[in-house]
């Protein structure tokens, strides 16, 4: 197994190799144990400060990275678009550099814009971890999908694993698609067209219309929220219809004779793309990916902060 | 210069015994005891030394542990480290615990294992047990209570311990880098 990544930065699954994913999930399983500790702190980044930079909304990306944070013994300063000057027409560049001028070594950053992490990267000498860019990708996501598909059944490889929602505006999706396929998964996509991209199957994923057909063909469903926020046109008439097409409920789980993994990034629009019933049963492993947030986040941090030759 | 033999499979297996002896003479049944072995090398002495003391003294009971000291580390910065699986299932508060690594060189390590095992609660007395003790050559006031066998070495110099579980037969070696002569 390789002992460092093979990047400087995480910007996107695209960027990785499949040995730096798994070396990613192996470390991840490390911190696990440690987070199940009676304390649950390791000094491993005591002398890093991490900005957490979020341009757009988070609940739980940000609790979990700030977590992370602090359970590896990391400084931490946050900062959020709201009440900062970015309102004031400062630039992005202007604004990253400033928070570095205090002496920063890594940042945590999410925005509304698609690739701003990449651009960020090129400007900045620290090291970036994309925390969600837009519609474009949010690695860490990925990362923790994985690894409870991982710890559920094993293995990715081999699995089938289909995608179900607003694939066209879900960072999620597109993550989820990179890091699946790297580690050998067979992934499906499932959702109302106009919320399908037209090249999405020069990707290598299934595409399927028929929610049902596409439960029948997986062994886990990712099914994801609709980015309502991201919609400046209706991509379908109603909630109530998108429901009826596309929602899992506990009637279409017993229709399709088998049992599936129920995963879900949150947050959940309950009785939306899926009802209560489902999202708590005992098939759901929302909680759990929420638990493998913080320690796959804790091992992205830990190896990419990795060594420096001071 | 050819690997020097310190230790045959013969006298091994003696001074394994000689160490769970001596862990007896202190820690009578174990039930205020517990085991931990550094991950990654001293679980092997770890695991051998659990194995022959439940023998033994016919006690299946004996509480056994293993910890990974790469995140207490205080090289993580200068090199690449990949830590390794930690299964400690039990609470050390209150117990005697009984450290076990292979070589005892610099004293980093153990330095880094008592930091970690804190994480587990606040142990009433720790020992350290070591295969080998490489003297003089410590960086920290750190020394072994049980050892098995302690050699005088030069910083270049290496010593290799080879298990039978692993390797086929039980040996300490020698190693001399011709290099830094």
């Amino acid at each position: 197994m390789i002992k460092k990544l093979s990047v400087k930065h995480l910007l996107g699954i695209k960027q990785l190799s499949p040995n730096d994913i798994e070396l990613i999930l192996t470390t991840a399983s490390q911190f696990k144990e440690v987070i199940n500790r009676p304390i649950k702190k390791v000094p491993s980044l005591r002398d890093i400060t991490i900005a957490n930079l979020f341009f757009e909304n988070s609940t739980r990306t940000r609790v979990s990275f700030e977590l992370a944070e602090r359970r590896l013994s990391a400084d931490t300063v946050n900062f959020s678009a709201s009440s900062s000057s970015v309102k004031k027409g400062e630039t992005l560049i202007d604004t990253v550099n400033n928070i570095l001028a205090m002496k920063v070594d890594m940042v945590v950053m999410r925005h509304p814009n698609p690739g701003a992490c990449v651009f960020l990267s090129k400007h900045i000498n620290a090291k970036i971890i994309n925390a969600g860019d837009g519609s474009h990708e949010h690695p860490t996501q990925a990362l923790l999908d994985a690894f409870s598909i991982q710890e559920k059944h094993g293995t990715v490889k081999g699995k089938k694993v289909v995608i179900v929602g607003d694939i066209l505006h879900s960072r999620v999706a597109l993550s989820n698609i990179f890091c699946l396929q790297k580690l050998g998964a067979e992934v499906m996509v499932c959702g109302p067209r106009t919320l399908m991209p037209r090249y999405i199957s020069s990707l290598g994923v299934k595409v399927e219309f028929n929610l049902q057909k596409a439960l029948e063909w997986c062994d886990v469903a990712n099914v994801l929220r609709i980015q309502l926020e991201r919609q400046d046109i209706k991509f379908f008439p109603t909630l109530r219809e998108y429901s009826m097409q596309y929602g899992l409920d506990m009637n279409l789980m017993n229709k399709i004779g088998k049992e599936i993994t129920i995963m879900h990034p949150g947050p959940i629009n309950r009785g939306v793309e899926i009802t209560s019933e489902v999202a708590d049963s005992a098939q759901s492993i929302i909680l759990d990916q929420v638990e493998n947030g913080v320690a796959v986040r804790m091992a992205v941090l830990y190896l990419l902060a990795g060594r420096s030759d001071y | 210069m050819a690997p020097r033999l310190l230790i045959t499979p013969q006298q091994f297996s003696i001074t394994i015994n000689r160490l769970c002896h001596q862990l007896i003479e202190v820690h009578d049944d174990f039930s205020q005891s517990v085991i931990i072995g550094l991950q990654p090398r001293g679980v092997n002495l770890a695991r051998r030394i659990h194995t022959t003391l439940k023998e033994i003294l016919k006690n299946d009971a004996i509480l056994y542990g293993e910890l990974d000291t790469t995140f207490y580390r205080d090289d993580f910065r200068k090199k690449d480290l990949v830590p390794n699986q930690t299964t400690i299932n039990f609470i050390i508060e209150d117990k005697n615990v009984i450290l076990i690594d292979d070589v005892l060189f610099t004293g980093r390590t153990i330095r880094a294992g008592l930091d970690a095992m804190m994480a587990f609660g606040r142990p009433k007395d720790v020992e350290l047990m070591v295969l080998v003790d490489r003297r003089f050559s410590r960086n920290l006031p750190i020394q072994a209570k049980y050892i098995g066998i302690t050699i005088d070495t030069i910083a270049s110099e290496k010593v290799k311990v080879e298990w039978k579980e692993n390797d086929g037969e039980d040996h300490i070696w020698l190693l001399t880098n011709d290099k830094d002569d």
